[in-house]
């Protein structure tokens, strides 16, 4: 087990009582999505995780010790003043790597999202889903055993969307990460992920914990199988009944 | 073509004002000690270019210390307010103060206090006062402006204080810090020449002294000669700052760049 969240509570200073009483486990290599309707405190759950919000109760226990986190928001919230290069270093130089080998991590990270040659250039040269990109490069130059991401495709067009998706499971073989992947779009979730964690609406509590078809188990075309439909429906149906 | 028109419009436009003025003023034959005719004005500045270009640079001096002076005291205090919520609250009112209390009433007082024969001091000492609080609210406005999730990504990643501040609290602060630049630049030179007429006789040696002992002697066109130096001073500190903006901001901030 690579971190167990048990009985997550938080309530804002405004009132709002995000999370009641939300517990699961993750393990090693997970490709997870936090699910639920708009509002239902899965981003407070995942920040919560990162370590950037604490609690009001219960806690998130790391058995082995806390892996590298990477984290990936809902905009690419990138340095405006930075090209591309220098924003997927930040985390390298952060943790004090020295220049020419976080020049050539960042560069290579880079250069796994697609975006090689378009290390100079500054975020508004870049599309949206190219932003999105250097946000990902730049959560992979620290190299994470877990990826946070917060409904990071969310703001983009379909097309975009569909790439980035099979890019996100690229790099998820190819690294052995582990994923949580916080959406509101089922068809989403259950293209992505091989576990899906229903949460209910507000204060949010586990309403369902819904295991998928392996990756390695599905068939090419996922998206147009009966299997792909099948998934949609459970999840959809958990969802309904949240 | 367009940003020829943008040059030569105004300049039409003063060259007509210019005429209209001259004509006025030998139609009606109102005397040179009421309103000098620019040709007037213009030979009183080729006259005493030599004292006027001295003075000239003085003020600008004198200006360029005080806002100096303003602007690293008021980086550091907003700096400083930005890792302290309690000297924040605790300074800030004092800030305030200083900018609501007018300074021409107490020029007289700083200039007593740092002395007359240090006059240049207590000058440049008025301007950075004037200059100091556009620039200090404007920089702590900007360091606010850092957006939450870099600033959650820097904790994520273990940033000390100083690393949030120099990687991206303080390139976020920067459009809001040169507006505050702009804002003080160019009423430091009013703090200057407000501070210069406190001062009095004999003592300074800026333009505004040139304008109080020309327009004491009824020199109207050297005053007026002074006056236009004056404004010219204002201008160079307004197109420098600008550049400045400018050249750091265009490639990456809305404000400054080029639209299609």
């Amino acid at each position: 087990m690579l971190l167990a969240a048990t009985h997550l509570a938080k309530r804002f200073p405004n009132g709002v009582e995000a999370l009641a009483d939300l517990s699961f486990s993750l393990n090693s290599g997970d490709f997870v999505s936090l699910l639920g309707p708009s509002g239902c405190g899965k981003s407070t759950a995942l920040r919560i995780v990162a370590g950037l919000l604490p609690p009001d109760g219960g806690a998130v226990n790391f058995p082995q010790r806390k892996p590298e986190l990477g984290f990936v928001f809902q905009e690419p919230t990138l340095m405006p003043w930075a090209d591309a290069l220098a924003n997927a270093r930040l985390p390298l130089e952060l943790k004090h790597v020295g220049r020419g080998e976080a020049n050539d991590r960042a560069a290579a990270a880079l250069a796994r999202v697609g975006l090689k040659g378009f290390e100079r250039a500054l975020p508004r040269e870049l599309s949206g889903g190219m932003r999105m990109r250097v946000s990902i490069a730049r959560a992979l130059a620290a190299k994470p055993k877990l990826l946070l991401l917060d409904e990071p495709f969310a703001a983009l067009d379909e097309i975009t969307r569909l790439g980035l998706n099979d890019d996100l499971l690229r790099l998820w073989r190819e690294d052995g990460l582990t994923i949580v992947f916080v959406t509101h779009s089922v068809a989403e979730s259950c293209y992505l992920s091989e576990r899906v964690l229903v949460l209910s609406p507000r204060p949010g509590r586990l309403a369902a914990d819904i295991a998928l078809p392996k990756q390695s188990e599905r068939a090419p075309g996922f998206r147009l199988t009966p299997q792909f439909l099948d998934c949609q429906r459970r999840v959809s149906d958990a969802l309904g009944a949240a | 073509m367009k940003r020829a028109l943008d040059i030569l419009f105004p300049l039409l436009l003063a060259a007509v004002m210019l005429a209209a003025w001259e004509t006025l003023v030998d139609v009606k034959q109102i005397p040179p000690y009421i309103l000098p005719a620019p040709s007037a004005i213009w030979s009183a500045l080729i006259q005493n270019w030599a004292s006027l270009s001295a003075s000239m640079l003085t003020t600008i001096s004198v200006t360029l210390q005080g806002f100096i002076g303003a602007l690293i005291a008021a980086i550091a205090l907003a700096i400083l307010f930005s890792q302290s919520r309690l000297a924040e609250r605790a300074l800030y009112p004092y800030a305030v103060i200083l900018q609501v209390t007018p300074m021409v009433a107490i020029a007289p007082l700083i200039l007593i206090w740092v002395g007359f024969e240090h006059i240049d001091r207590a000058l440049a000492l008025i301007a950075g006062m004037i200059a100091f609080f556009p620039i200090l609210s404007n920089a702590v406005q900007g360091l606010k402006s850092a957006d939450f999730n870099l600033l959650d990504l820097t904790r994520l990643y273990g940033a000390t204080r100083w690393q949030t501040l120099v990687t991206v609290q303080l390139p976020s602060a920067l459009p809001a810090l040169l507006t505050g630049m702009k804002i003080g630049g160019v009423i430091a030179l009013i703090g200057e020449v407000t501070a210069e007429f406190a001062a009095g006789s004999g003592t300074a040696s800026g333009l505004a002294w040139r304008i109080t002992e020309a327009t004491n002697r009824l020199e109207m066109a050297t005053s007026f000669a002074a006056l236009a130096l004056l404004a010219l001073t204002g201008i160079l500190f307004f197109a420098a700052l600008s550049l400045l903006e400018w050249a750091l901001l265009r490639r990456w901030h809305e404000s400054a760049m080029a639209r299609y």
